[in-house]
């Protein structure tokens, strides 16, 4: 039996989890092919217009797989934490895709949702693994074999190997030696890793010679420490997440700058990125820089915009932080 | 304590109804209005969804008037609406107002905080005259509700074109002076008992439409242009998948008893969108399946820019529209719409559905039925 998992959205989080899960269980995993311009346009061709980029680049891996597969692996992520959703999107993509893509093979569209307790994790794994056996011994040695294997994963994001189109790299992209330059690349998981889709900012930003920080690099205990302090509950893992990083960037301030990449459209960012972005006007000096993603951008403006940014951290090192582009003079004002 | 609040359509009369009972001081926010857009799309993030550059605006103009308290509600995800509050403060205390707030969100448990916020707002402690309140405002917001669907109903029959409307906008401005549920009620009777008795054109050719989408966009007159006044104009007679009345008795009485009156609808939309993902996106599929099936001529969605559960339901709703063979229009706002290219999408869609519906007859008629 083969599944296809497609390269988009939740993969870049999970993925070593599902294809070590399946493939212990005897089945084939296949993935699509890393994003790539026929990707991104089949995507955008059979997206609905208003969806945000990572979604239509999901629609664009499903085209990919679907004639090479016998089940595509689209499981309905409604909450992943207590209390806590992921994107409204999230919860309804098993329809967006079935109603937008023509001939998709049955769809292994398990609901996964922790919203109000994990005890149902237990019989969720089983449903999942169900599509290929029904031997529950199996599959429980299955997910322990797959666990180990995520938390390697995570273990190598958290030193800073970062998973590029989901291959982990092979040296850290943080080397934290002093008077080097580091950089905070905040934004979601499935849009930074995407190397096609995020204009390949991490690659541009390693070619600048700047260490990078990634909100799966620090400890999630304390960044949720960060985020219970908001006054209200921030009720998406992705912004809380982004929040806490915020926070604790904000008071640590051992960073010369942040770039918060975002899609159009995304209403999770339209809410945390402003409020990250006042926070870090208010609470800090450290630069900000956002930039905005979505099928149209030109790769030309990216650039710019991101060696600029670079360029004035530089001139702020060299003169002591005394000059700014706008906003505070130099006589204190 | 001068308490405001968003404009939501008809929510502002319940509201107004529920303080005054209470005795609270407040200030209807002025009717949305272009300046009102404008001040919200100046101070808010620019891809931030349209209610909430509107509720900016709304604000501002209050706090002109001297409002120093704003009461909203809230949710707890996954739709934006849940963090409204927080970002609204933020950006009112950068635009340098400090004000006080007062959240209603769902309990979830903490039942002590949101007591404490009923009391605060009601000024007073006593749970009976404040749910004798409360039900006086329900009782109001069925009665606006009323209005709405007796002007539904007169405006594409009515003989003298815009005599429903002038009643409408005059219990509109009337509403505002009036003082006190009693009185309130009165004005609202009246107002039924008038549109009632317009006169009618029984030759009128009358198209049925489902007006579906998120609720804001659809209860709100200012930010989808009038819709509902443009397309009776234009002899349609609507049916709104979201009423403010339904959303009240469904969120505040129905569901901490873990009740819902939706469960219908949950089903006619389950076989193309089984689960809750936020916002009203299963209420919008399922209420297209239903209008289908009462055979209506025709669909329209609303939904503000960059709404998350609508885009889903957006998705999924040509679908529908080929399996009940109903047709489906999407019209998407926010602070660019022009009102002329959303003229021309609705009379071009409304002459579709009268061009539908006369084919349809002379088929029967030639295959002899």
């Amino acid at each position: 039996m083969k599944i296809g998992i497609p390269r988009g959205l939740w993969f870049y989080d999970y993925y070593p989890l599902w294809k070590a899960f399946y493939e212990a269980l005897g089945a084939e995993v296949i993935l699509s092919s890393p994003t790539n311009k026929h990707i991104l346009d089949q995507g955008a061709k059979n997206t609905v217009d208003e969806a945000c980029l990572p979604v239509k680049i999901l629609h664009g891996h499903i085209i990919d797989l679907r004639d090479k597969v016998d089940y595509i692996f689209v499981p309905r992520m409604m909450s992943v934490y207590k209390g806590e959703y992921i994107c409204p999107k999230f919860c309804g993509l098993p329809e967006m895709v079935k109603y937008s893509i023509k001939n998709v093979p049955p769809m292994i569209d398990t609901v996964i949702n922790f919203n109000k307790s994990r005890k149902s994790l237990m019989t969720t794994i089983y449903e999942f693994g169900e599509y290929v056996t029904k031997d529950r011994k199996k599959i429980d040695s299955a997910y322990a074999e797959a666990l180990k294997k995520y938390k390697q994963y995570k273990q190598s994001i958290a030193e800073g190997r970062i998973p590029l189109n989901g291959e982990l790299m092979k040296e850290s992209c943080f080397n934290g030696k002093r008077g080097r330059k580091t950089i905070a690349l905040m934004g979601h998981s499935y849009l930074i890793y995407d190397n096609f889709g995020s204009m390949e900012i991490i690659n541009k930003l390693k070619a600048l010679n700047v260490d990078i920080l990634l909100p799966e690099m620090l400890d999630n205990g304390r960044l949720r420490d960060y985020s219970d302090t908001l006054e209200k509950r921030m009720f998406w893992s992705y912004g809380r997440r982004l929040m806490g990083t915020a926070m604790y960037l904000a008071e640590n301030k051992d960073i010369d700058g942040v770039i918060y990449v975002s899609s159009f459209g995304c209403g999770i960012d339209s809410i945390v990125e402003e409020l990250i972005e006042r926070r870090m006007r208010s609470e800090s000096d450290i630069p900000f820089l956002l930039i905005t993603l979505d099928e149209h951008t030109g790769e030309a403006g990216v650039n710019t915009r991101l060696e600029a940014f670079i360029d004035m951290i530089d001139w702020r090192r060299k003169n002591e932080g005394n000059l700014s582009p706008y906003g505070k003079s130099i006589c204190g004002n | 304590m001068k308490v405001t609040f968003p404009h939501m359509g008809n929510q502002y009369v319940a509201t107004k109804v529920l303080l005054e009972e209470l005795g609270v001081d407040i200030v209807i926010p002025p009717q949305c209005s272009n300046d009102t857009l404008d001040i919200g799309t100046k101070h808010s993030p620019e891809s931030i969804c349209l209610p909430l550059k509107v509720n900016i605006g709304n604000y501002i103009e209050s706090i002109r008037q001297g409002a120093d308290t704003i009461v909203i509600t809230g949710s707890c995800g996954p739709c934006r609406f849940g963090y409204y509050s927080i970002l609204q403060k933020e950006i009112l205390k950068s635009m340098g107002h400090q004000l006080d707030f007062i959240l209603l969100d769902p309990p979830q448990g903490d039942y002590d905080k949101f007591f404490k916020s009923v009391t605060k707002l009601a000024n007073t402690k006593n749970p009976y005259s404040i749910i004798k309140a409360l039900a006086k405002a329900t009782k109001a917001l069925y009665g606006v509700d009323e209005i709405d669907d007796a002007a539904f109903y007169k405006r594409p029959r009515e003989r003298v074109m815009g005599s429903t409307d002038q009643l409408y906008d005059s219990f509109h401005k009337e509403v505002r002076k009036v003082k006190g549920y009693r009185a309130v009620m009165d004005l609202v009777k009246e107002t039924k008992r008038k549109i009632n008795s317009i006169e009618e054109d029984p030759e009128r050719d009358v198209v049925k439409i489902g007006l579906i989408g998120e609720i804001y966009t659809i209860i709100e007159p200012f930010v989808n242009l009038d819709i509902e006044k443009k397309l009776g104009a234009l002899g349609v007679e609507i049916n709104k998948s979201l009423k403010i009345s339904r959303w009240l008795t469904e969120h505040l009485y129905l569901q901490p008893l873990k009740l819902s009156s939706e469960k219908e609808i949950w089903q006619a939309a389950k076989p193309y969108l089984g689960s809750m993902i936020g916002g009203h996106a299963r209420e919008t599929v399922g209420y297209a399946v239903k209008y289908a099936k009462e055979g209506y001529d025709g669909l329209i969605q609303v939904y503000p820019f960059t709404c998350m559960p609508e885009i889903v339901a957006q998705s999924i709703l040509p679908s529908v529209e080929k399996d009940y063979n109903i047709p489906y229009l999407c019209l998407i706002v926010d602070e660019m719409t022009g009102e002329a290219g959303l003229n021309t999408r609705i009379e071009a869609f409304v002459d579709l559905l009268r061009r539908r519906k006369e084919l349809k007859h002379n088929e029967k008629l030639l295959s002899g039925y």
